[in-house]
């Protein structure tokens, strides 16, 4: 399990590369193996035993709040935010993939949302534990406002950065398609300082959600960048201003739901679609990165029930 | 003295009768203390006696209320009938933070509903953490001599909002948002301003995330001779920025939006010159913005640094050396935010130039625990070297000594503000690994006029004793994931007689530590203590003990009641009892 872990994050990294200042939800668990990028009192602090009590309980003298404890994990949960290429339902890599088994992450992402949900902390905390790092809520103690800002920006990586973590990810993904080295191609194009970038904002709306927001698709190299950012902003948007008026239930149900983050491969409760220039609505993730760049003028965040009949993968689920 | 009284006169019978003591000594009191504007000052005369607690309720024009709840409105306004300026904070700070759930209050509805009775001549309001709804907006602007609207870190409306005010307030001089979350219900508010010369003088809407049709606000600007003040969002590129810096030369205060084009321009194009609108704003002091940098384009505001007292760049990307080509021009610098791409090296170069600097924040790119921050004790040791005027400093970083905390106290005798956060939780001196025990104590120590500390890394009681025992101007206190047991807190609860706001997370203080501050409670705005080891029993003690305090306690989870831990202990006094509008997941012992 930790070996699995350990992979996901590192070709996470790539899609991770823009993930900016989000604190309350970035993929950050790292397993030993991993820990090889921090300094040495991180990792001692994170990834070993005395972790796992960092994990459960609230602070690392006298054994924390109480025994049981209770780790105030990020309102969407420290797990497999970041979708990586392996995700990709074009991959067809779910079979093979033995990182993570489904119903076990979206257990450990429900059961990890925002202290301030009904959520089930038992289970949550101890798979914080083992994976080492957890996001806890509030912290660092930066304002909602700035986060979502420094996501927006198109944040230029370092260029030897950006080419090592999808060199690693293709060393650990035996199949790499079009997808992948399109997504590669737009990196490239978005790391380069200096040039200045194409705005693509398409609006986007949430089932549910009465408030849409807006979304530069050029700041994106890649679907996953693209999730993750829909992501922090619908459940940012959840947590100070969606749950007005539709109740707290409904807040958790999209906060699991989301938090579960299976926009891109279809097994959560919400899917994430686009109206292209013909006007129809289609699954995003099945065409390449810059041919969906080209032809999406919005995009929803649909039930999964209303979304059947959108594309091959519902019909060969169905 | 007033001149329509008539000199007391002596009667024939030589009987003297002086007109009534109390109606000279208001008088006199009037015009007295109309001269007192601080509200401690004011707060001070008020309790002299009633005649002088009457009088200065009645020429007490600004109205502060620093805990929405502490005072219901028609008390405050019903003691204060004159006032002209009101000023209501409400959510505690942590809230920021998504540490507190949606829906817990701070509504300004109740607020407004009574000045649409007895505050009908408001001119300025400003509310801060803050529920606004539109229709509480579409009140206020019917309120015929209202000019000015500061709202802070509110949520609750939208656009549609902002163009009731836009269109309704025939005088609005400022309105200015700042950090608000505010709806896009596609409204194009700026098309909302009346036609005509406006006396707009301030217009701050960089955290309204929502396209404005650019036509409009240009003639908006085009028509606002008197403004000052201009904070542009995102959605205003740089070619738009141009037009309007070359309307609006006598800005004092301007927010660049997105300082990026809108457009791929390509390598021949015909580009304004920016630096000559820069040039051209020969006032512009302040300078902000820069939400989609292109470094490209920094040298275009070479011109106005050399006048420039504040500069914001902590939504900009930039490095060491492109900070370095603008600050050395920066010498009058006394506010700069900056985000910490710029590394210590970049703090460096501030550190060479900026020698009037009072405040400084930097900010993380990465606000994770486990990013690897690259500003360090090394910055900030530069810094203190550097910047002997320091005031306030708010510092992220990741690596920090206690060497560098201690020459910082030692170097900046001037500081009143001291944040620093160490991202990782529990994090030692870097060098030594010992805990920042003696950096923070330095701190308290040291500077003899601190008001305000933030704590961060690993820290023990040692500390709190420190702090306790020299912290004895300290107002507001946040502490988060320190502490060894209860003797933390009670250091500080028994030491800090001037403690206004406490707030903690995560730390180990419990009941007892509790119970020491009960002589401390009403003297304070609030105590706020999540995720640390209070009892609902030791709360339910407190409130017993101290009726005029509210005491809440905040549970993120409504069924499971396992234990008798309390998530969030928020606890303020109030001159009105507990709320009427508390929701379901806070419990008011």
């Amino acid at each position: 399990m930790e070996a699995d872990l350990g992979l996901l994050t590192a070709s996470g990294g790539g899609g991770g590369a823009s993930s900016g200042g989000s604190a309350s939800g970035s993929i950050s668990m790292l397993s030993k193996e991993d820990n090889r990028g921090l300094t040495s009192e991180e990792s001692s602090s994170y990834a070993d035993e005395s972790g796992l009590e960092l994990g459960l309980g609230l602070s690392l003298r006298g054994g924390g709040g109480r025994g049981g404890g209770r780790c105030k994990s990020a309102v969407w949960g420290p797990y497999a935010r970041i979708l990586t290429a392996k995700d990709l339902p074009s991959m067809g890599l779910k079979s093979s993939s033995d990182h993570k088994s489904p119903s076990s992450l979206s257990s450990s992402s429900s059961s990890s949302s925002s202290s301030m949900t009904k959520a089930n902390f038992s289970s949550g905390t101890k798979r914080a534990a083992d994976s080492g790092v957890s996001q806890v809520v509030g912290w660092p103690p930066i304002r909602a406002y700035r986060m979502n800002s420094l996501v927006n920006q198109s944040k230029s990586p370092p260029r030897d950065e950006l080419h090592s973590t999808f060199e690693r990810s293709k060393t650990k993904n035996e199949v790499i398609d079009l997808t992948n080295s399109g997504c590669n191609k737009n990196c490239n194009n978005v790391e380069r300082k200096g040039q200045p970038k194409t705005s693509l904002f398409v609006k986007v709306n949430m089932d549910g959600f009465p408030i849409g927001r807006k979304v530069d698709l050029s700041a994106h190299a890649c679907y996953e960048t693209l999730a993750k950012t829909l992501e922090d902003m619908f459940c940012k948007a959840t947590t100070t201003i969606g749950a007005r008026g539709s109740g707290m239930e409904e807040h958790d149900v999209m906060a699991e739901a989301i938090g579960s983050s299976k926009l891109l491969d279809g097994s959560s409760e919400f899917v994430l679609t686009y109206e292209d220039k013909d006007g129809d609505w289609m699954l995003v993730g099945d065409v390449p990165w810059g041919m969906f760049l080209n032809s999406a003028k919005r995009l929803r965040i649909m039930r999964t029930s209303e979304a059947k009949g959108l594309g091959p993968r519902f019909q060969q689920r169905d | 003295m007033r001149e329509d009284r008539p000199p007391p006169t002596p009667s024939r019978g030589g009987a003297y009768s002086p007109p009534p003591p109390d109606q000279v000594l208001e008088n006199v009191l009037e015009h007295v203390l109309q001269f007192l504007t601080f509200r401690r000052d004011r707060n001070a005369a008020a309790l002299v006696c009633r005649s002088w607690h009457r009088a200065e309720a009645l020429t007490r024009l600004e109205l502060f209320i620093g805990n929405c709840y502490a005072v219901a409105p028609r008390r405050a306004m019903e003691r204060f009938r004159r006032a002209t300026a009101v000023t209501i904070k409400g959510k505690p700070r942590f809230a920021d933070f998504n540490l507190m759930p949606p829906d817990w209050g701070a509504n300004f509805t109740p607020w407004v509903t009574f000045m649409a009775q007895c505050y009908r001549a408001l001119e300025k309001l400003c509310l801060k953490r803050m529920f606004v709804t539109d229709e509480d907006l579409e009140l206020l602007a019917s309120f015929p001599s209202f000019r000015e609207l500061v709202l802070i870190c509110c949520d609750g409306f939208g656009t549609s909002g902002l163009a009731v005010v836009a269109s309704k307030c025939r005088k609005l001089r400022v309105l200015d948002l700042i950090e608000d979350e505010v709806t896009d219900d596609e409204i194009d508010w700026i098309s909302c301003f009346p036609e005509g010369e406006t006396c707009l003088e301030s217009l701050i809407f960089d955290c309204v995330e929502c396209p404005i049709y650019f036509e409009a606000l240009e003639r908006l600007v085009a028509r606002s001779p008197s403004l000052k003040k201009l904070k542009l969002n995102r959605y205003v590129s740089i070619v738009q920025l141009y037009r309007l810096m070359i309307r609006a030369p006598q800005l004092t205060h301007l927010g660049t939006g997105s300082f990026s084009p809108s457009e791929i321009v390509a390598q021949g194009d015909q580009e304004p010159d920016y630096s000559s609108a820069f040039d051209a704003c020969r006032s512009l002091v302040c300078l902000s913005g820069f939400r989609e940098i292109v470094p490209d384009y920094l040298p275009a505001i070479y011109p106005v640094c050399a006048n420039l007292t504040s500069l914001n760049f902590s939504y900009a990307n930039i490095s060491a050396e492109q900070l370095r080509s603008v600050i050395r021009y920066c010498h009058k610098l006394q506010i700069f935010w900056v985000l910490d791409t710029v590394c210590d090296a970049g703090l460096q170069a501030v550190a060479a130039t900026c020698k009037d600097l009072r405040e400084l924040r930097v900010f993380p790119i990465d606000a994770r625990e486990d990013s690897e921050a690259p500003v360090s004790d090394v910055g900030l040791l530069a810094i203190s070297e550097g910047c002997r005027k320091l005031q306030s400093i708010l510092y992220f970083c990741q690596r920090m000594t206690n060497a560098a905390v201690i020459a910082m106290s030692e170097n900046c005798p001037e500081l009143v503000v001291f944040r620093l956060c160490i991202m990782g939780r529990h994090l030692p001196d870097h060098v030594t690994r010992e805990p920042m025990d003696e950096g923070f104590g330095a701190i308290v120590k040291n500077c003899k006029k601190l008001t305000r500390l933030a704590t961060s890394g690993l820290l023990t009681d040692r500390a709190f004793s420190y702090i306790g025992q020299y912290g004895k101007l300290v107002r507001t206190l946040s502490v988060a994931f320190a502490g060894d047991s209860d003797t933390g807190l009670k250091y500080v609860l028994e030491g800090c007689p001037r403690l206004q706001k406490l707030e903690i997370r995560d730390s180990p203080f419990g009941d007892s530590a509790l119970r020491t501050g009960l002589h401390r409670y009403y003297n304070m705005r609030f105590l706020w203590m999540s995720s640390c080891r209070l009892t609902r029993r030791g709360c339910k003690e407190i409130a017993q003990q101290m009726p005029h305090l509210v005491v809440e306690m905040i549970n993120g989870e409504e069924e499971e009641v396992k234990d008798d831990y309390v998530d969030t202990l928020y606890m303020y006094r109030s001159l009105d009892g507990p709320r009427a509008d508390a929701p379901s997941f806070v419990t008011i012992l």
